[in-house]
């Protein structure tokens, strides 16, 4: 009986917090932080729900009402062809987050491949691979997307593959710094001496241990690539009609913006809370798992 | 210092070559030959347009011959405007979106280099708090959704401003000026922030207030020259951004600058004008970032040594 108390009592005390849970107690603490959060899931959760939530379809046009402001019916008011610009802004928000989130993914994908080989691998193999990260980094991206749109015409994919071939670059250079510092320790040794292959040890063993400044530069990357989006279709470079983005909506807004003012407002305020909630849940993770020196 | 200047210039060259090569290749590739659009061109007259801009050569003279052309400084020709040149589009645009540029970033310095500096010198408090929250505004809030919202303010609702154009009414330059400026505030304002702050705990930071200096002489004497280093380091960076924010601006308050000429080369497909621009802006881009790189060194003493030394 006295044996099998001690015995939890010892567990208890050993059943520490993960730096998981630390994060987690210093995150809840930042307001901002999770501000950000409620606001990223709630219009995470409407974009995916949107097909059966909307209040109208996606084509439902009352040419006779035209542009009408903020009323009952139409909480947001309607645009110059009567649609629902609720509606529009939620079919909107689908195509942005999902830039935002898909292009995110491919930067992640590769950036962290390109990163954890080079610092792995080391030596000359390092040098080629960052020397490469190095030239691409110079190069004006935002001039050859603009090139790219005109050149291969404006679909989705490309515009996904685009935006994450730009922002893989950073993602690649932390993800190599860490693994540098990482592999020097002594459970990386552990492994190399248990003799596993390479690609187990970068996959279980480093990948994982370099996740907190991965995660904090992810969430600070999606604003910047939804930005990218917006700033292309606002060109009439990105999204095209029939599908629309909150760039295309602040675009048709801003041209109409003397007479239906809450066309350019509504979208615009979509796209800015969104921005902020992404920046301000970035910042609040970067101090709650205190990573230092996120950006090169 | 000479020696960080020529690593950094020899380091360009290959980048300029690249962005040369890649933009060549990605317009040639680019589906549809430029006179394919025209209906029913007589074959011979098709046969002189192409020998004219060297299109019946195989791909690497083409090459070639644009290098040459590139060497002696000619950008190309438009294939939409017979007699037009890339060089001449350049000539007209580059002034204002220069000037344009240069007013953003005296406004992105001004109010982000003062809002940086407040905020630093007492953290944690409302005179840190408020600047820092306008530059997150500044930062979430994109260049083309700030443009119409200022010109619904200050030039429609309140009608204090001139609403578009560049030089026709006097104040038409203010509005592009502080919405293309405003989101570089912001960085700059953050920037500065932390790099005063971690200046100011420095000993050579004690030191000058061991002597005895008055706060506003340490803090411009002897803080602001290291605090504003990352602030100079991301003044290349900005130029690529300042560039990519002048289509906009140029578009909003329709300014005949580069970036609206580039937009519009770009609506049209015009790809020689797309190409040659690209070449040229690319190049301009790659300068300022090696600008600003050997000015930062040049500002930060330990660097300077350790180049200087050997």
């Amino acid at each position: 009986m006295t044996a099998e108390t001690t015995i939890t009592d010892i567990s208890m005390a050993e059943h520490g917090t993960s730096l998981w849970q630390d994060a987690w107690v210093r995150l809840c603490k930042n307001r901002m932080a999770l501000f950000g959060l409620a606001v990223l899931s709630l219009f995470v959760i409407v974009a995916l729900l949107t097909p059966w939530i909307a209040p109208y379809s996606y084509e439902t046009q009352d040419l006779q009402l035209g542009a009408a402001p903020p009323s009952a019916q139409h909480w947001l008011g309607t645009d110059i062809f009567g649609r629902d610009l609720l509606t529009q802004i939620m079919y909107g928000g689908r195509i942005s987050l999902a830039v935002g989130f898909v292009a995110t993914a491919v930067a992640l994908l590769i950036g962290v491949t390109w990163g954890a080989i080079a610092g792995y691998a080391g030596g000359r193999v390092d040098a080629v691979m960052m020397r490469l990260v190095d030239i691409l980094y110079a190069l004006p991206f935002m001039i050859f997307i603009v090139l790219l749109m005109v050149v291969f015409g404006r679909n989705l994919l490309l515009l996904f593959l685009a935006i994450g071939a730009v922002e893989w670059l950073t993602m690649a250079r932390i993800m190599r710094g860490q693994i540098q510092g990482l592999r020097q320790q002594e459970f990386v040794e552990a492994a190399v001496s248990l003799g596993l292959p390479p690609s187990t040890i970068i996959r279980r063993h480093l990948i994982p241990n370099a996740l907190g400044p991965i995660i904090v530069y992810t969430t600070l990357t999606i604003p910047n690539v939804m930005l990218l989006e917006a700033f292309l279709s606002f060109l009439g470079l990105g999204i095209q009609p029939p599908q629309t983005s909150w760039g295309l909506l602040i675009s048709y807004g801003a041209e109409t913006m003397e007479e239906f003012p809450w066309l350019l407002i509504f979208p615009g305020a979509a796209l800015t809370l969104t921005l902020f909630a992404l920046n301000f849940l970035g910042d609040g993770l970067r101090d709650a798992l205190d990573v230092r020196s996120s950006k090169d | 210092m000479w020696r960080f200047i020529s690593i950094r210039l020899l380091q360009a060259i290959p980048v300029i070559l690249a962005v040369i090569t890649v933009t060549f290749f990605l317009v040639r590739v680019a589906p549809g030959g430029p006179f394919d659009s025209e209906k029913a061109v007589i074959p011979e007259v098709k046969a002189a347009l192409e020998a004219q801009y060297r299109l019946d050569l195989p791909l690497y003279q083409q090459y070639v011959a644009y290098l040459g052309d590139l060497a002696q400084g000619e950008l190309g020709p438009s294939f939409k405007y017979p007699g037009r040149s890339v060089n001449e589009l350049i000539g007209a645009g580059l002034p204002v979106t220069a000037e344009l540029g240069l007013y953003a970033l005296f406004v992105a310095l001004c109010l982000g280099g003062v809002a940086g500096v407040i905020a630093a010198l007492k953290p944690n408090t409302p005179q840190d708090y408020i600047p820092m929250s306008a530059a997150m505004i500044g930062i979430c809030m994109p260049t083309f959704l700030l443009g119409p919202l200022l010109v619904l303010l200050f030039g429609i609702h309140l009608d204090w401003l001139p609403v578009s154009g560049w030089g026709d009414i006097p104040g038409d330059k203010i509005l592009p000026s502080f919405t293309l400026g405003a989101a570089y505030a912001a960085y700059i304002a953050r920037l500065g922030r932390a790099g005063m702050l971690e200046v100011m705990s420095q000993d050579y930071i004690r030191t000058a207030r061991a002597k005895g200096l008055p706060q506003w002489q340490v803090v411009i004497k002897h803080a602001l020259r290291g605090g504003m280093i990352p602030v100079v380091s991301f003044l290349g960076p900005a130029f690529a951004g300042l560039l990519a924010g002048s289509f906009v601006v140029e578009t909003i308050f329709q300014i005949p600058g580069l970036g609206r000429f580039y937009v519009q080369a770009a609506f049209n497909r015009d790809y020689t004008m797309i190409l040659g621009t690209t070449v040229f802006l690319s190049t301009l881009i790659v300068l300022f970032n090696l600008l600003s790189d050997i000015l930062a060194a040049w500002m930060n003493p330990r660097l300077r040594a350790q180049y200087g030394s050997d």
